[in-house]
């Protein structure tokens, strides 16, 4: 049970080159549209053709450009599911999953696992329905069926939720979960939500610019993403440009101030970020004055908009956000941040200081 | 009366349309995949018998099929003649009826949503039942609506059809070149029945169109 990727495809100055190893669990390739996530999918589909390399599942090599091999998509044996589902609109739903019986010969055992399928994803009673006359929950459920009933080695979802509304998300995320664990089989879920990775995902691979940047388990990216892009994409707000000045001591420029850290700094972080969360008015240990200078309400948080006292004018407001029920009657007048959350970045330096992603 | 004219446009225009259905499909699903540069140069060669005047296809056809051509003398070593012969009529209805069917057929499998084929493939259905049974489908409005065009077009051929096979009562005769034969030799009243036929006729493909339209609108909204 394992899918190995080593491929390489150009599309005039967009180069996209991925290697990554993955078994049992869902794999997240969590990365901004036009970062070559879907492309890989279809590359492991056989929509698309590498310019080079190997894709291996399950010890069958579906790919490979030295040996010439490419198994047409009929053969590989991989479940897509499409971010518009891509139900079929002229026929029924459950002709759209006798669709994905179309390689058991026995009629009798097609129907029986039409039935079963039905009862698995709660379908019943939409049998004779086209697609146009259901919701975007049920389609989802058919599209799911459609592929479960074909038996996939690999099963691959294409932003599964990003057709529905958030209510329904939320849902169908937790079905999504479970189904996931139940199908025993390597997965992949492409997304640029990191909450959608974060939940249904064991690793996640952070993509950018048609390369994977880190591939780590999901915790370990969040606690600690490495690179600039990563922490970006794991939602973290505050990042500056900051470099070494000691052992557990960086400076950071931009914010005019110096920060200590918990773990020994290396040599090439170039940046280090804060997420908005970890900023706390009783630590004792960073604390720098601030002051406040804006604030955004969401339902059940503040988001602080505030600046150090020696802040450069051309970086942007820091975030700190806290839940309602925790804010502080007054502000603050400094923020400190433990020095194990002082994320250590390397990448790209920014040219200038981070603006505030989303 | 005599009814010769009816069936013999009738034929001519089923049999070519049945042609053109497959040509201009076939013509249009690989046109679609042809990389830019070639099918705007295919465009216009498939497109041209639609803007040129039926009389100057005419005159290509007998160029090409005339008796002392090199392709017309290849053709009637194996008794094929297009020249002068109601099969003839086929050939010169085909030709004038073909780009509508491709052109409509065409733009109908461009707007065709790729990934349905895509999902069809990787649930390991084949390409030819993927072609007939979701992309045909999927693009029958388009499809039909050239297939209709295509019929009337053929039904209706004048120019190229009087060049190519002229008029023989009983041989060659449709009802258009019919029409302008009676009406030429001052048989008004012989010439308004067929244009009486003729309208019914098209009115009644039209009114097959509707229905057709109307039936597969309760199932599909596309």
């Amino acid at each position: 049970m394992s899918l190995v990727v080593d491929i390489e495809k150009r599309l005039g100055t967009f180069t996209l080159q991925v290697a990554f190893q993955s078994g049992e669990g869902t794999l997240g390739l969590l990365g901004p549209s036009g970062s070559g996530k879907s492309m890989t999918l279809r590359c492991i589909a056989g929509i698309e053709r590498p310019d080079c390399g190997r894709i291996i599942l399950d010890g069958v090599t579906l790919f490979d450009s030295r040996r010439r091999i490419d198994l047409p998509p009929q053969k590989r044996r991989v479940g897509y599911l499409f971010q518009n589902y891509a139900l079929f609109p002229h026929m029924t739903v459950a002709q759209n999953i006798l669709c994905g019986l179309c390689r058991e010969p026995d009629r009798r055992k097609r129907k029986a696992r039409l039935q079963e399928a039905v009862s698995m994803m709660r379908l019943e009673g939409l049998e004779q329905l086209r697609p146009p006359q259901l919701s975007g929950g049920q389609a989802q459920r058919v599209a799911l069926a459609r592929i479960l009933v074909n038996q996939p080695n690999l099963l691959m979802l294409d932003e599964p939720f990003s057709a529905l509304d958030s209510q329904l998300r939320d849902q169908l995320q937790l079905q999504t979960k479970a189904l996931l664990a139940r199908f025993g089989k390597p997965a992949l879920l492409v997304t640029h939500s990191r909450d959608e990775a974060y939940h249904l995902c064991s690793q996640i691979a952070v993509t950018d610019q048609g390369r994977i940047l880190t591939l780590k388990d999901t915790k370990a990216l969040f606690a600690d993403p490495g690179s600039i892009q990563a922490a970006r994409l794991t939602g973290c707000k505050n990042i500056a440009p900051a470099r070494k000045t000691g052992t557990y001591e960086v400076e950071v420029p931009a914010w005019g101030i110096r920060l200590s850290t918990a773990r020994p700094v290396e040599d090439e972080v170039c940046a280090v970020g804060i997420r908005a969360h970890y900023f706390n008015a009783k630590s004792a240990q960073n604390l720098y004055p601030v002051h406040f200078t804006g604030q955004m309400e969401e339902p059940f948080e503040h988001i602080l908009q505030f600046r150090y006292q020696g802040q450069s004018p051309a970086a942007p407001d820091l975030w700190w956000r806290i839940p309602k029920d925790r804010r502080p009657q007054t502000l603050p007048d400094a923020l400190g941040v433990a020095p194990a959350n002082v994320l250590l970045l390397s990448g790209q330096a920014p040219a200038q200081p981070e603006l505030h992603p989303d | 009366m005599d009814w010769y004219p009816l069936w013999n446009s009738l034929r001519i225009a089923g049999i070519s349309c049945v042609l053109v259905f497959f040509l201009g499909i076939l013509a249009a699903y690989y046109a679609a995949r042809l990389p830019r540069w070639i099918k705007g140069l295919l465009d216009v060669v498939l497109t041209l018998p639609m803007v040129l005047p039926p009389t100057v296809c005419g005159y290509f056809l007998l160029l090409l099929f005339g008796s002392r051509r090199p392709l017309g003398l290849f053709l009637s070593q194996f008794g094929i003649r297009f020249v002068m012969t109601w099969y003839g009529g086929i050939l010169a209805a085909a030709v004038v009826a073909f780009p509508l069917m491709y052109r409509t057929a065409r733009g109908a499998f461009e707007s065709f949503d790729q990934t349905l084929a895509y999902s069809g493939q990787t649930l390991g259905l084949s390409n030819t039942y993927i072609f007939w049974r979701i992309r045909m489908p999927a693009c029958r409005q388009g499809i039909l609506a050239g297939t209709v065009l295509a019929f009337a077009r053929a039904l209706g051929e004048y120019g190229a059809t009087s060049m190519l096979i002229g008029y023989t009562p009983g041989k060659t005769a449709t009802i258009s070149t019919t029409v302008y034969q009676l009406w030429r030799t001052n048989d008004e009243a012989g010439a308004f029945v067929w244009v009486m036929v003729n309208l019914a006729i098209s009115a009644a493909v039209l009114l097959v169109v509707n229905l057709m339209e109307r039936r597969s609108g309760t199932g599909v909204r596309q």
